[in-house]
């Protein structure tokens, strides 16, 4: 398979569309947990329980469309190998704890990999769905109505007082998260990011690294997501969450331009030399490309780098990740041969944007 | 960077520290952290599953004699009769076993809620179609009560009497539903 078909199938095609804020938010995500009242949530439950959760989306949702491009299949984490399972980590499209443990652990996906309902995780159901740019509200109300799709045929376990019930006290009430993915270069360079976390924290929001949860942030990629689930309106959350990332962008903007207008020369060398070593390294480690990228993708939209298509960060950020890399290369990869993959896989991809 | 105790193993304990005003950094493995007393044995490994159990564990008794007592021990025996699940082993894990077990612990909850939620403890948001039934009605007419409130309050008379219409209207949709479940 030649790289460009490998990447038009590694990327989801809902990362390649251009929306609102694209420069700077990457994309906006909701995710809804969701129980089924007649059973034990996954961590008690017999694997008989959890094959009949199973049951009711093959009779019922499997193959079924929603919407146009959105016809879902249906994905058994025990038809997958590792490294097939890997690479839908990779892609966001299931976490890492529905490829644990369980035999009945599956994910409905959109064939456009917009939507994925996991099954069987944390809870019986996680509705999540991507949307590229800042579109939280778009995001809601496409994720509200699968929500009301399957409720047709299950009975959701709900309380009048608590919402919708959840295993983890932390995700009870609405049992949602919204949350966006944010590309920062300007506020870590200027260090203005650091000031800004806690006072986001302060606001019942949290800021984490790409990769979830205690993750550093790679690449100045940033998540950012609400905390508290419970007392609040989906609306609201998501109104307080979209003003702060509103204010971070307006932020980032300002202090791109400062830079740009005190320091162009210096930024402009920062982002030509880590041009220079993705088009030229031979042996590179995620965390160097992760920069490096971050660095190239801000030197194109300041328009320093031209030729370049935009997506190239959102695009490399995926591909050079372990799962992906070996997938390409057809076979399991030790960590140093990874390193050497990396460097050639993106070396070729910059290569392609000349041709 | 080495613990500057033992010079051997990394250092992973990291703080500072103010004596008489003066400010000094210390890194220190977490063996030596715990040998000069700088870390308890309770923290080792603390992890979010422990941050939530130790919300949970703040509910059950603020004193050591009240810990002791009776009513302490039938709370720890309260177990969920549809999944099994005991308040022991809930305030361990984290997480519920099944909705039933909401309503098993609920004296027990509002605190907790209360803490990771910053201080709520009922869903203000979505309800569901199906199972919500008519909880939306009641939501509804919850809100219109208290915009006609704010509309009197205001003098705005007008406004005001389509707001009792729409409410008057409501209240008869809800008592008819009560009469088809009869």
């Amino acid at each position: 398979m030649s790289l460009q078909q490998f990447i038009s199938k590694a990327v989801s095609p809902w990362l390649k569309e251009e929306a609102e804020d694209s420069d700077i938010v990457l994309s906006s995500r909701i995710r809804l947990a969701r129980n089924f009242k007649e059973y034990p949530f996954p961590i008690v439950a017999d694997s008989d329980k959890l094959k009949k959760v199973l049951e009711v989306f093959e009779d019922h949702f499997e193959n079924q469309s929603i919407g146009k491009d959105a016809k879902l299949e249906l994905i058994r984490m025990t038809d997958l190998e590792p490294i097939e399972k890997r690479v839908l980590v990779e892609k966001h499209l299931i976490s890492p704890q529905l490829t644990e443990h369980n035999d009945a652990g599956a994910a409905l996906i959109s064939q456009n990999e917009q939507v994925s309902i996991m099954l069987n995780e944390e809870d019986h159901i996680r509705i999540q769905l991507y949307y590229p740019g800042l579109q939280l509200e778009n995001a809601l109300d496409y994720a509200s109505k699968i929500d009301d799709w399957l409720e047709e045929k299950i009975n959701y376990a709900f309380d009048r007082d608590r919402g919708y019930l959840t295993s983890c006290p932390t995700n009870v009430g609405t049992g949602m998260r919204a949350s966006v993915m944010m590309h920062l270069p300007a506020l870590v360079i200027t260090q203005q990011i650091n000031r800004m976390i806690p006072a986001i924290n302060q606001l019942g929001l949290v800021v984490r690294g790409i990769y979830g949860e205690g993750s550093e942030a790679l690449g100045n990629l940033f998540q950012i997501s609400n905390q508290i689930t419970l007392g609040k309106s989906e609306e609201d959350i998501v109104e307080d969450l979209k003003s702060v990332v509103k204010q971070l962008i307006e932020q980032e903007r300002y202090a791109r331009r400062r830079l740009m207008s005190n320091s162009s020369i210096q930024l402009e060398d920062k982002v030509f030399r880590s041009y220079g070593i993705l088009s030229n390294s031979r042996i590179i480690e995620s965390k160097e490309a992760a920069n490096c990228l971050s660095d190239v993708r801000l030197g194109i939209d300041l328009g320093l780098i031209q030729n370049i298509s935009k997506t190239i960060l959102n695009e490399l950020t995926i591909l050079t990740q372990p799962g992906f890399l070996q997938q390409y290369a057809k076979k399991p990869l030790k960590a140093e041969e990874r390193d050497v993959r990396r460097a050639a896989l993106i070396r070729e991809r910059l290569h392609l944007e000349k041709m | 960077m080495e613990c500057q105790e033992c010079q051997k193993r990394p250092a992973t304990v990291h703080f500072s520290q103010v004596v008489n005003g003066e400010k000094s950094e210390v890194h220190l493995c977490e063996y030596c952290a715990q040998e000069k007393g700088y870390m308890d044995q309770y923290n080792q490994n603390f992890s979010f599953q422990d941050l939530l159990s130790g919300l949970f564990n703040f509910d059950s008794g603020t004193s050591f004699k009240e810990s002791q007592s009776s009513s302490y021990q039938r709370q720890n025996a309260l177990q969920c009769d549809k999944c099994g699940m005991t308040y022991e082993e809930f305030k361990s894990l984290g997480k519920f076993g099944c909705e039933h077990c909401y309503e098993t612990f609920d004296q027990h909850l509002n605190p907790i809620f209360r803490r990771v939620h910053s201080g709520n403890t009922t869903h203000n948001g979505k309800i569901p179609k199906r199972v919500g039934g008519n909880l939306h009605l009641k939501r509804n007419l919850q809100q219109y009560r208290l915009e006609l409130q704010k509309l009197v309050e205001k003098e705005q008379f007008e406004e005001a009497a389509k707001m009792r219409d729409q409410i008057r209207e409501l209240e008869k949709q809800l008592s008819e539903d009560k009469g088809g479940d009869a």
